[in-house]
This record gives structure tokens, C-alpha cells and sequence, in this order.
């Protein structure tokens, strides 16, 4: 049986460079909601012959993956404690199928040694680390007192667990001074994760953690360090066998996160020196041997500005980003732990292991990038088309058009990479991959990653974990427009809304319509743009439009498919596509041009003039009432009606795909009225408190 | 023919004479007045209240240099309390009247101008907008009527409320004939509403625009209630408690611009075949999500919206009353570019359940369609009507019997899709197969049935001790579209994705049905 989807892709892009995959079909694991789990059925002992089977929950039954797998088991309802964290629900599925091996995805069960554990009891072949490496690595203290031991470099920092009392708290900070990060013990993925730069923050941040590692990870020891300041994040992908061999497979450089979350992945590294490479990959290695590491597994570093390097922690599984490393050394990751749960030597030896070419991952989130570089958004996928035509692009994901994003699982939509002969090559076909991505129904993060891989700094590599808060203090804000920019775009909106025009007089096998309106070939349009009103002159000549904006010829040619999610058009003879969201019929269209949503305003120049009599319409004043910024559930409400607060006081606690977010009040004054409660699920935009 | 001789009076110098020229100099001015409406100052009034004179809505809603006036001159006649003076006398009176083409179709429209004694009706201000409808009916086009009176011309007395007669009774015996659609851009209070209540369509402008039979201070005196303006008669209070309206807009540009959107989608008569325009949709397109769209569990809600948007070209849906009575959608859309009218029941509102208000809007908008020939695409899902003392007194037997009525008498293409849920009458209405629907399909997720499985349990299976495995064989039995598709109720079973493809065939096929009713001088539709 074929499995389609990712790995179908990783096949193109390795087709491309002549490294065509080995007969081998195998399940990948495709990760966000509903996949993060696939028991692998091992019907017949040959590579390639697999029955596959998917665990999954409820709310996701008749999706993507399910088609992929050729079989599935349903596990529970959505909420990810009653099945993906159920580990009886999937224990059963596993016996029901007679599954002989289990791929555990990421996330969720991937390094739960009770589960490793059960799997090897019931005499299921766990595809991944033995529990003895997952319990070493997955404890983050005592990963650091192996690293430590191993001779892995790491950072300075209380090695133990500190307990909710204050003296250890304060002896803490004594010792290393501010900032310090706090961090689950148990944790992962920047979940449970908070730095502090004063004993309040540290409180805080504290009770935060806490209680988020608790939800998200059932542990809620906490453990502090040093935090260091402007770091890049570099990991280093390892792969281990059963016989004691190690290999390291470069490294990936994931510093661009936000709130501890990586955002853009690229491999290799602009920073990297082959002697640094070298040296971290060594290290990488030695703490795999360490503890007896078989599998795939990821060491992850800060790395300083002068290049000293520093463990962070041992990923006992496949990561999300594995496909970048996959892209640039042409091994298939998944079917190398495959192999090794199989108990094969690995294949290769450190010096086959190459650098071919560049690739870059953007994680697509359905988020909205303005808010803190991205607050969850949940909603319908209505229209769903991934850029899969184009060439050296893969796709990762588990949706299709129809799909539901629920506040249940993380917020990502799909991975998507680029892969290139060289870092340039990769960032434009990112860039044409960005623009050609259709997502429709949920916000979603593209305008801030087309930003990110244009930006100069990026460019040119200069980039650290800080990298979003360095290059927008005041929050992102969409793509700055250039004069040209604008030009552009106004010519594109007119063009638009005149074949839209036109085309709205055409009416079939009509007698009764007047040909005079459709001979029109000159207009004159009033746009308005960012607050800025333009005035345009537009002609019309088979398809191509002549705009006159600001004095200066655009020239706009295209195929004008009003029906299409995409726009290709030539713009003074470069292409371009951009994207309409929407076009109402009183001259609003939006437009997604360089990834980011402009709202446009095309009127005629009467119509225009007119508008000047129309009464502005007052927007709400938002400092008295509370909305929530994206939907989730209440977790604690702070305040009653009758209360003073104080700017910047927390009002209530929203949790949303698995994070805590503290809602605070926008001004000094006594709370009117509280319209949610705890365990409340509320939508974005929902009241929940009004102040007076 | 003005235009036309003045041309001649101008270029022909045998033409030329003193008499002729002060004519020319009387036409001219007259002209200049009618322009000018109240003048200047009662312009910027109108502008200051954020609304549009009468004249320049009419240049916004026409295509450019399309609209021909009618009876610029005409003048109110009233010689009463001073009204006769030369000073009360405007050219073209309360009202401007003429046609004009939308995207090059011809509408006929009249718009009230509120500079001229408020846009009062007076005895000529009827006249004029009757001589409109008369032709537009003669010709086979539209009307569209710009309201913006404060009511009656006192005045005249009897002579307005004569004016007010004439257009109602215009106004039914254009309806069904041509559409009638009224924008309220103002005031409109007293026995003017009836026009627009008569009228196909009735939209507002928020804030500036009211409706109601007595303002806030008659409603004062007689049954003391303080009321706003906004709250007795605004657009919110029509659009989404008393159905009134059909939609509102932001304001006058925004209302006038959508309407001309709107009017694509209308044929220009009842003899006309609903319009088609140039599509870019593919008609075979797959709709993926729609196979995942309906939930599992049958008591989950989903939105109708969410299929209609998938399915119609563009996901370009003109929704009707889109905030009233919110458990059925109903609006006009395209297929292969081709005006459809959609009808919906609405899971996500009330389970979708018909109840009074909802079977009344949707009655009416069936009416329209099948009196302009627009087909009718019902989507299916309903549990049955709302049950309980507020519905019952309420009159839901002979309310839910106007849309029952409706689809039954439709002879458009009718095409129907369970989704869902088809449950007791509630089925039989949503324009079943037992009414003459053309083709209808049910999804793999259909269940028709007489009612869901519990109620229907605990009747079959009264007494019995094992009730959840009495439900799970009504489940198995009558929850799938089968027991309808063996008995032909149904004709096929789609997959959902497929359902746009299906549908814009159809009515391709059943573009030339042709189908009558039995003479009759009218039906008795149970009002």
C-alpha cells in the first residue's frame, strides 16, 4: 500500500537532485492535530510492505491522513487527555490491529517513557530511543548532569529542581543574577518557558510555568538557569543504532521563534564554521553514546555571538523541522529509525554525510501574526491550496480544504519547505511558495514569514533567538510599503476592480442590455490605500491595463480569473501573484500582495466625491471592555464586578492551544460587569470584562 | 424630446424670435432649478444629516450618463396656505423620476428629494413616480424607488393620500410582473411604508433611515412608551426584529453600489429568463470540504453557510434578511452564471428549525423567485417546526403552510439536497419530491424520518425495558437516506463534494422545464 502526502514529496524533491529514495514506502508522520500518532502494522518483514494504521480522535475522523492510512482506530474525543495522551484508548488500538511497531510522531506520547515502557512489555517494537535514553534525556536536569559528564558543553544554572518556596527562588537568582529562564523540567517546545528580569517576574513567571507544565505535560517541577542573552538556536540532528554507532547530520539553525517557538528553520546554518560544526556535532554524538541513544534524535545549542556553544536539551524523536535536514544530506530520517527499531546498523558513516544545497522550513500557523508575532486563530479552512506545483517546494501537513482548526491542538497548518542549490535559490522559492499558498477561513501567519525571509538582516544571517522583538519592538506590523510598492499594488486594485466592472456588464445570450457601457475603455478611479487617497487614470486594451498612478505608467496584464484564489499578473513586465480575499461590490478588495493583506478602496471619482458627506462611524472605545484576542477557554477570572484595577493588572487567564495567556486591564478603573467564567470556552472577539 | 428641440431652437436661426428666446431663457431656468432641488442651503442640510441629494444617488446608481428624466417641470398644483406663491414652486417638485440603465439594463427609479418640503408627497410627486411604473411595466423593467420623504404633503389634504393610493395600487399590479425594490435613504413614515412593504425588496441605510407607521412622539402620547427613532423604525430594529427590511447598508454609497450589485442578479421582468452572466468558476469543480462539513454526531451544528459559500460561483452569495429569522438562510446566488435562489435551513440557528418567522421569510422569497423565474436550490436540514404555546398561538400551522404553499405552487427548476436531518412535515415542505421537486439528492449523512430516534422510540418501543437498543435499530433503520431512495424520494445519493458539479447540470437539463398550474383567478396562499 502507497502512502501519499509528505513523503510523496520528499521523493520529488530528492528526484530532483538524482537521489532517488531506495523502493522504500513508508508512513511519515504528518504532524498538527490529527496525526501525531501512527501505529505501523508490519505485515511482511521487507521494506516497503507496510499496513499502515492512523490513531485518531473523534473530531478528525474522515480527514487527510485517515485516507493516507489504511487503516484507522478511533482513540477518543478531542481533547488531547482523553486520546492522543490516552495511553490505555491507544494500548487497546494497537492490540485490536495487532500493530507490531509504533511510530509515536512528535509531541504527545513521542518521549513518554511509560509509554515506550507499555510498548515493550506488550513486546511492540517502539520506533524510536530505548525508555532508559527517553528518561534521561526527557528529565532536563538530569540530561544537563550527563551532558555535564559527558563533556557536552552547558549552561550555568542551579542544577536541581526548584520548588514553589520562596528561599530557593531567592537563592537562585542570587547565584546567577538576572535574567534567568524558567523552565519545566519535563517541558519542550517553549511550552511551560519563561524568562525573568526581576524578582516579580520571576514570581510570575513561576506560577505560569507551573501551571502550564502541569496541563501540558502532567509535571510540574520547574528548573532555572542562566538565560542567555541574544543566542542563536542551532541543533544538531544525530542518529544512533543499536550497535553503539553515532552519526551526526549537521545541524539546523532555528533561532527565528517566537515566545520560545520556532517560526523559520534553515539547514545548514549561515553562522556554522565547518571546525564548529565539527565540534558540535561531535559533542552531539558523544552525549547519544552517552546514554546508549538509538534512533533519531536531536541535541539542541545556543550558540553565542562568538560561537561558544551551549546544550540546551536532547529531543528524543523525530522533530517537526526533520525535513530540512532531510532536503540538504538526502537521508530519509523516518525510514532510518525504521531500520534501526529493526535493529540494522546504520548505513552510512560520517564522512557520506553531506551538505547539498540549502533548505529552509516555515512553519505556516493559523495565527495572527499582529498580535505578540502571533495569537491562535481557529476557524473553517474554506479554501485550502498548498503550492505543491512548484518546483523544489514540500508540504507537510495534515488538513485539507474543509478541515477544521480547533482549539485543541497546536495552531500549525503544515510545514513547508524549499529547497534550493544554494541559500538564495531556497529563499526565493520560499518566496513564490508564500505567495502561492491559498488560506482562506483562518488568520494565518504568512505575512510575517514572507517578511521574515526578505528581511535584510535575515538575508544576511544575522539573526539570533531575538531576532522578531530586535527587528519589530513595536510588533509586526505587515510589509512597510515602498513608493514602488505602492504603485504596484494600486495598479494591480484598479486593474482588478475594472475587469470586475467589466465583466459585470456581460451578460449571456442577453438581448435586452445597452452596449454603451462596454465600449468604456478609460477610467478614472479615486483610490484609497492606508489611509492614503490616490487618484488614478486606467485604459483597458485586451487584457492589459494602463494605470497612471501618481503620475508614473503601470503597466497590468493577466489572465483576470475573477473565481481564482490566485492572482498571477505581469506588472510592468515582472510577475507577481497576489492573492484577493475579498472584493465587495462597494470597492473594498483585499489584496495579499508580499505576503501581507492590504485593504484597498476603489471608487469611482464621483462615488469618491460623494463619500466625503458619509458620517464616520465611530469604532467602539476599547479601553473600557476586555475582548478576547483568540478563542479558548477561561482558566481563571481575577477580578469581580466592583473591583479597582490597575493598568496592566491581570484580569483573567485564557488558555489557548495549550497557553496560558494573562489578559490585563488597559487602564486604571473599577470592573462593571464580568461576562465569562472559569472553564468557559469563548470565541475571539467574545466580551469578558467591561470596565467603567 | 426636450433636448431634441432645443437643439433646433439653438442651431436653427429661423427658429429665432424674442418670444422664443425668453421660452429659452424660462426653459433654462426652470432646468436650473429643478437641478437645484430646495437650493443650496437645504443641500447642505441633506449633507450635514451624512445623506446624498436625491440627484446624486441617482447618478451613483445609474451607469454614467444613462439616466433620462421624466417631468422635470411638473409642479405641485396646490393653491392652499400660501402654497401657489412662486417662492413654493419648484420644478420637478419632491421627486425625481426616470430611467436609467445598471451595467447597461434598463430600471426605471424614482428618487425623493428631501430638500423640496422634506420629500413630501404631494398630488404631482404621485403622479410622477405612477407615470414611471406605468411604462416600466409597459416595457418590461424594474423599479427602484430612493425613499426619502417625511410623509403626506399636508397641505394637498386629500390629494396625497389620493398620490399614496395611486402608487399602491401600482405597486400590486406591478408585483410579480417587474421587481420593485425600495432603498430607504431617510425618513418614511405614515401611509408611505406601505409602498415599500408592497414592494419585492426593501433595504435601509443604518442610522439615517426610518420606518414606522407613528414616530416616537404619536407612540408617546398614545400608548406612553419612550421609544427612539432608531429603536421604533431603524435598520437594526427592521433588518432583525420585525423583517421589514430585507438588509441594511453603511450608508448611502455603500447601499447604492451594492445595489447595483444586487440588480445583476434580477431578470428585468417576469417574461424575462433570469440573467446570466459571465462566469469563471469552473461548473465541475469538486468541493472537497463539503465531504468533511457535517458532523457525526447528528445533534452537532454546522453552517449552512459554509456549503452554500462552497457550491455557488465565486462563493459570491447575496444573502436575504441575513439577520432575521436566522434558522433559514435564503438569497440569491449564481451557478455557471446563472441567478439562482437559495434556500437553507440553518443548523447552527435553533437546530434549523422552521418556526413562524422562518417559514414566512422563506415563503416570500420562494414567491419571488418562482414569479421571476429563478430557480430555487434548497438545502435541507431541519429537525421539524418548533414546537410549544409561543409557536402554536403564534398561528405556525397556517404560517408553516405559507412556505409549504410556496414550493408547492413553484414552477421554477426546483432542486433539493438533504444534507441531514429531513424530519416529519418539516420534510415534506423543504421542497420534497411530493412537491414537484425536479431532482433531489441526499448526501450519505441524510436521515429522513418521520422524527429522531428518541422521540420515535419511546412511541414504537412504549414500555419496552431495552430503550438504547430499541434507538440503535431505529438508527440503523431510518437514520441513512435509503428507505427514501428505494422508494424513489430521492433520486440519487452524491457525494457532497460532487454536489456543485450535479447541480449546475441540472439545471442546464431543466433550463427549459415547463410546467403550469391549473387556471385559476388567483391561489388562496393561507396569509
Amino acid at each position: 500500500p502507497s502512502v501519499g502526502g509528505a513523503q510523496v514529496n520528499v521523493l520529488e524533491v530528492r528526484g530532483e537532485r538524482g537521489l532517488r529514495n531506495t523502493a522504500i514506502v513508508h508512513v511519515s508522520v504528518v504532524f498538527r492535530t490529527p496525526t501525531h500518532l501512527w501505529v505501523l502494522q508490519v505485515s511482511y518483514p521487507e521494506w516497503g510492505l507496510f499496513h499502515t494504521c492512523a490513531c485518531v480522535c473523534v473530531c478528525v475522523f474522515p480527514q487527510v491522513h485517515v485516507k493516507m492510512a489504511d487503516e484507522a482506530v478511533c482513540v477518543g474525543p478531542a481533547p488531547t487527555s482523553k486520546s492522543y495522551l490516552n495511553m490505555d484508548a491507544i494500548m487497546d488500538a494497537i492490540r485490536q490491529t495487532g500493530a507490531q511497531a509504533v511510530h509515536p510522531g512528535y509531541g504527545f506520547l513521542s518521549e513518554n517513557k511509560e509509554f515506550a515502557r507499555r510498548l515493550a512489555a506488550e513486546g511492540v517494537t517502539f520506533i524510536g530511543p530505548d525508555t532508559h535514553a527517553i528518561q534521561a534525556m526527557g528529565d532536563k536536569i538530569e540530561s544537563k548532569l550527563i551532558a555535564k559528564a559527558a563533556r557536552v558543553n552547558t549552561i550555568p544554572g542551579f542544577d536541581g529542581v526548584v520548588k514553589w518556596r520562596r528561599a530557593d527562588e531567592c537563592r537562585c537568582v542570587c547565584l546567577l543574577g538576572y535574567p534567568v529562564m524558567i523552565k519545566a523540567s519535563a517541558g519542550g517546545g517553549g511550552k511551560g518557558m519563561r524568562i525573568a528580569w526581576s524578582d516579580d517576574e520571576t514570581r510570575e513567571g513561576f506560577r505560569f510555568s507551573s501551571q502550564e507544565a502541569a496541563s501540558s505535560f502532567g509535571d510540574d517541577r520547574l528548573l532555572i538557569e542562566k538565560y542567555i542573552d541574544n543566542p542563536r538556536h542551532i541543533e544538531i540532528q544525530v542518529l544512533a543504532d543499536k550497535h553503539g554507532n553515532a552519526l551526526w547530520l549537521n545541524e539546523r539553525e532555528c533561532s527565528i521563534q517566537r515566545r520560545n517557538q520556532k517560526v523559520v528553520e534553515e539547514a545548514p546554518s549561515t553562522f556554522l564554521d565547518p571546525a564548529t560544526r565539527r565540534a558540535m556535532g561531535e559533542q552531539a554524538v558523544s552525549l547519544a553514546k552517552a546514554v546508549q541513544y538509538s534512533s533519531a534524535g536531536t541535541v539542541e545549542f545556543l550558540v553565542d555571538s562568538k560561537k561558544n556553544f551551549y546544550f540546551l536539551e536532547m529531543n528524543t524523536r523525530l522533530q517537526v523541522e526533520h525535513p530540512i535536514t532531510e532536503c540538504i544530506t538526502g537521508l530519509d530520517l523516518v525510514q532510518q529509525m525504521i531500520r534501526i527499531a529493526k535493529g540494522y546498523k546504520l548505513q552510512h558513516k560520517q564522512e557520506d554525510i553531506p551538505i547539498n544545497g540549502w533548505a529552509i522550513e516555515s512553519r505556516v500557523y493559523a495565527e495572527d501574526p499582529y498580535k505578540s508575532f502571533g495569537l491562535p486563530s481557529i476557524g473553517r479552512l474554506s479554501q485550502y491550496e498548498e503550492p505543491v506545483r512548484l518546483s523544489g517546494v514540500r508540504v507537510d501537513s495534515g488538513i485539507q480544504e474543509g478541515s477544521d482548526i480547533s482549539i485543541y491542538y497546536d495552531p500549525m497548518i503544515s510545514k513547508l519547505v524549499a529547497y534550493g542549490a544554494s541559500r538564495a535559490d531556497a529563499l526565493k522559492k520560499m518566496e513564490a511558495a508564500l505567495d502561492n499558498y491559498v488560506i482562506r477561513g483562518v488568520t494565518h501567519n504568512i505575512p510575517l514569514l514572507r517578511e521574515i525571509i526578505v528581511h535584510p538582516r535575515f538575508v544576511a544571517g544575522d539573526i539570533s533567538t531575538n531576532f522578531l522583538p530586535e527587528v519589530y519592538p513595536d510588533g509586526f506590523k505587515g510589509h512597510p510599503l515602498s513608493a514602488g510598492d505602492r504603485r504596484e499594488l494600486l495598479a494591480a486594485a484598479a486593474a482588478l476592480h475594472i475587469a470586475a466592472q467589466l465583466r459585470s456588464q456581460r451578460f449571456l445570450g442577453e438581448q435586452r442590455v445597452s452596449a454603451a457601457a462596454q465600449e468604456r475603455r478609460h477610467w478614472e478611479l479615486c483610490l484609497e490605500l492606508e489611509k492614503s487617497v490616490h487618484m488614478l487614470a486606467v485604459s483597458h486594451s485586451r487584457g492589459t491595463y494602463t494605470v497612471e498612478v501618481d503620475g508614473e505608467k503601470v503597466e497590468v496584464s493577466g489572465e483576470w480569473n475573477l473565481a481564482s484564489a490566485l492572482l498571477p499578473l505581469s506588472i510592468n513586465g515582472s510577475h507577481k501573484v497576489l492573492q484577493c480575499l475579498t472584493r465587495s461590490p462597494a470597492g473594498d478588495i483585499s489584496l495579499q500582495y508580499l505576503g501581507t493583506t492590504f485593504k484597498v478602496r476603489v471608487l469611482s471619482v464621483l462615488a469618491a466625491s460623494l463619500s466625503k458627506h458619509m458620517p464616520e462611524k465611530l469604532p467602539e472605545d476599547t479601553s473600557s471592555i476586555l475582548r478576547s484576542p483568540m478563542p479558548g477557554t477561561v482558566v481563571g477570572v481575577a477580578v469581580k464586578p466592583g473591583d479597582t484595577v490597575a493598568v496592566g493588572q491581570e484580569i483573567c487567564v485564557i488558555e489557548a492551544m495549550k497557553m496560558q495567556n494573562s489578559m490585563t486591564a488597559a487602564k486604571t478603573a473599577k470592573v462593571k460587569s464580568v461576562h465569562c467564567k472559569t472553564g468557559e470556552t469563548v470565541g475571539e472577539g467574545d466580551l469578558l470584562v467591561e470596565l467603567e | 424630446m426636450i433636448g431634441c428641440k432645443r437643439s433646433r431652437l439653438l442651431h436653427n436661426s429661423r427658429w429665432y424670435s424674442i418670444s422664443h428666446l425668453s421660452v429659452q431663457d424660462r426653459i433654462e431656468e426652470k432646468r436650473r432649478a429643478a437641478l437645484v432641488g430646495g437650493g443650496q442651503k437645504r443641500i447642505d442640510a441633506q449633507h450635514k444629516r451624512g445623506k446624498l441629494t436625491a440627484r446624486e444617488r441617482i447618478d451613483l446608481l445609474m451607469d454614467p450618463e444613462s439616466f433620462v428624466e421624466y417631468d422635470m417641470f411638473v409642479e405641485h398644483r396646490c393653491a392652499d396656505f400660501g402654497m401657489e406663491a412662486d417662492h413654493n414652486k419648484y420644478p420637478g417638485d419632491s421627486v425625481v423620476t426616470g430611467q436609467g440603465r445598471i451595467n447597461g439594463r434598463l430600471a426605471y427609479v424614482f428618487s425623493q428629494d428631501f430638500t423640496v418640503f422634506g420629500g413630501s408627497l404631494s398630488g404631482a410627486h404621485a403622479q410622477k413616480i405612477c407615470k414611471i411604473m406605468d411604462q416600466a411595466m409597459m416595457v418590461g423593467a424594474p423599479v427602484i424607488g430612493l425613499n426619502d420623504s417625511g410623509g403626506a404633503r399636508i397641505q394637498e389634504g386629500v390629494e396625497s393620500l389620493a398620490g399614496y393610493a395611486d402608487i399602491f395600487l401600482r405597486n400590486v399590479m406591478a408585483s410579480g410582473v417587474v421587481p420593485q425594490i425600495s432603498l430607504i435613504m431617510g425618513p418614511c413614515a405614515g401611509g408611505a411604508v406601505y409602498s415599500p412593504a408592497l414592494t419585492d425588496f426593501t433595504f435601509m441605510v443604518k442610522d439615517t433611515s426610518y420606518l414606522f407607521i407613528t414616530g416616537p412622539d404619536v407612540v408617546k402620547s398614545v400608548t406612553n412608551e419612550d421609544v427612539t427613532q432608531e429603536e421604533l423604525g431603524g435598520a437594526r430594529t427592521h433588518t432583525a426584529v420585525s423583517g421589514v427590511a430585507h438588509r441594511a447598508f453603511e450608508n448611502d454609497v455603500d447601499a447604492l453600489l451594492n445595489l447595483r450589485n444586487f440588480f445583476n442578479f434580477l431578470p428585468l421582468s417576469n417574461k424575462d429568463p433570469a440573467p446570466v452572466t459571465e462566469c469563471h468558476d469552473p461548473s465541475d469543480r469538486l468541493v472537497p470540504g463539503l465531504d468533511t462539513l457535517v458532523p457525526f454526531e447528528s445533534t452537532k451544528a454546522y453552517d449552512m453557510l459554509d456549503i452554500i459559500h462552497g457550491i455557488v460561483d465565486e462563493r459570491d452569495f447575496f444573502e436575504i434578511m441575513p439577520n432575521y429569522a436566522k434558522n433559514i438562510v435564503v438569497g440569491f446566488a449564481r451557478m455557471n452564471g446563472r441567478t439562482v435562489g437559495i434556500v437553507g435551513n440553518q443548523p447552527k440557528v435553533a437546530s434549523g428549525c422552521l418556526d413562524i418567522n422562518s417559514s414566512v421569510k422563506g415563503a416570500r422569497f420562494v414567491r419571488f423567485c418562482d414569479a421571476f423565474n429563478i430557480p430555487i436550490i434548497t438545502f435541507v436540514d431541519v429537525p421539524g417546526f418548533l414546537p410549544g404555546t409561543a409557536q402554536e398561538y403564534g398561528g405556525i400551522i397556517r404560517h408553516g403552510a405559507k412556505l409549504l404553499f410556496a414550493f408547492a405552487e413553484a414552477t421554477v427548476p426546483k432542486i433539493t439536497v438533504i444534507t441531514r436531518k429531513a424530519y416529519g412535515g418539516a420534510y415534506d415542505v423543504m421542497s420534497s419530491k411530493h412537491l414537484r421537486g425536479d431532482v433531489n439528492y441526499a448526501w450519505p449523512s441524510a436521515e429522513v424520518a418521520v422524527m429522531g430516534a428518541k422521540g420515535a422510540v419511546q412511541i414504537i418501543f412504549r414500555g419496552k425495558e431495552n430503550q438504547a437498543e430499541a434507538e440503535a435499530e431505529y438508527v440503523e433503520t431510518f437514520a441513512n437516506p435509503f428507505p427514501a431512495a428505494v422508494r424513489g424520494f430521492v433520486d440519487d445519493i452524491i457525494q457532497p463534494s460532487t454536489t456543485r458539479k450535479r447541480i449546475c447540470r441540472d439545471l442546464e437539463v431543466l433550463a427549459s422545464k415547463k410546467q403550469t398550474n391549473p387556471w385559476k383567478k388567483h391561489a388562496n396562499i393561507p396569509l
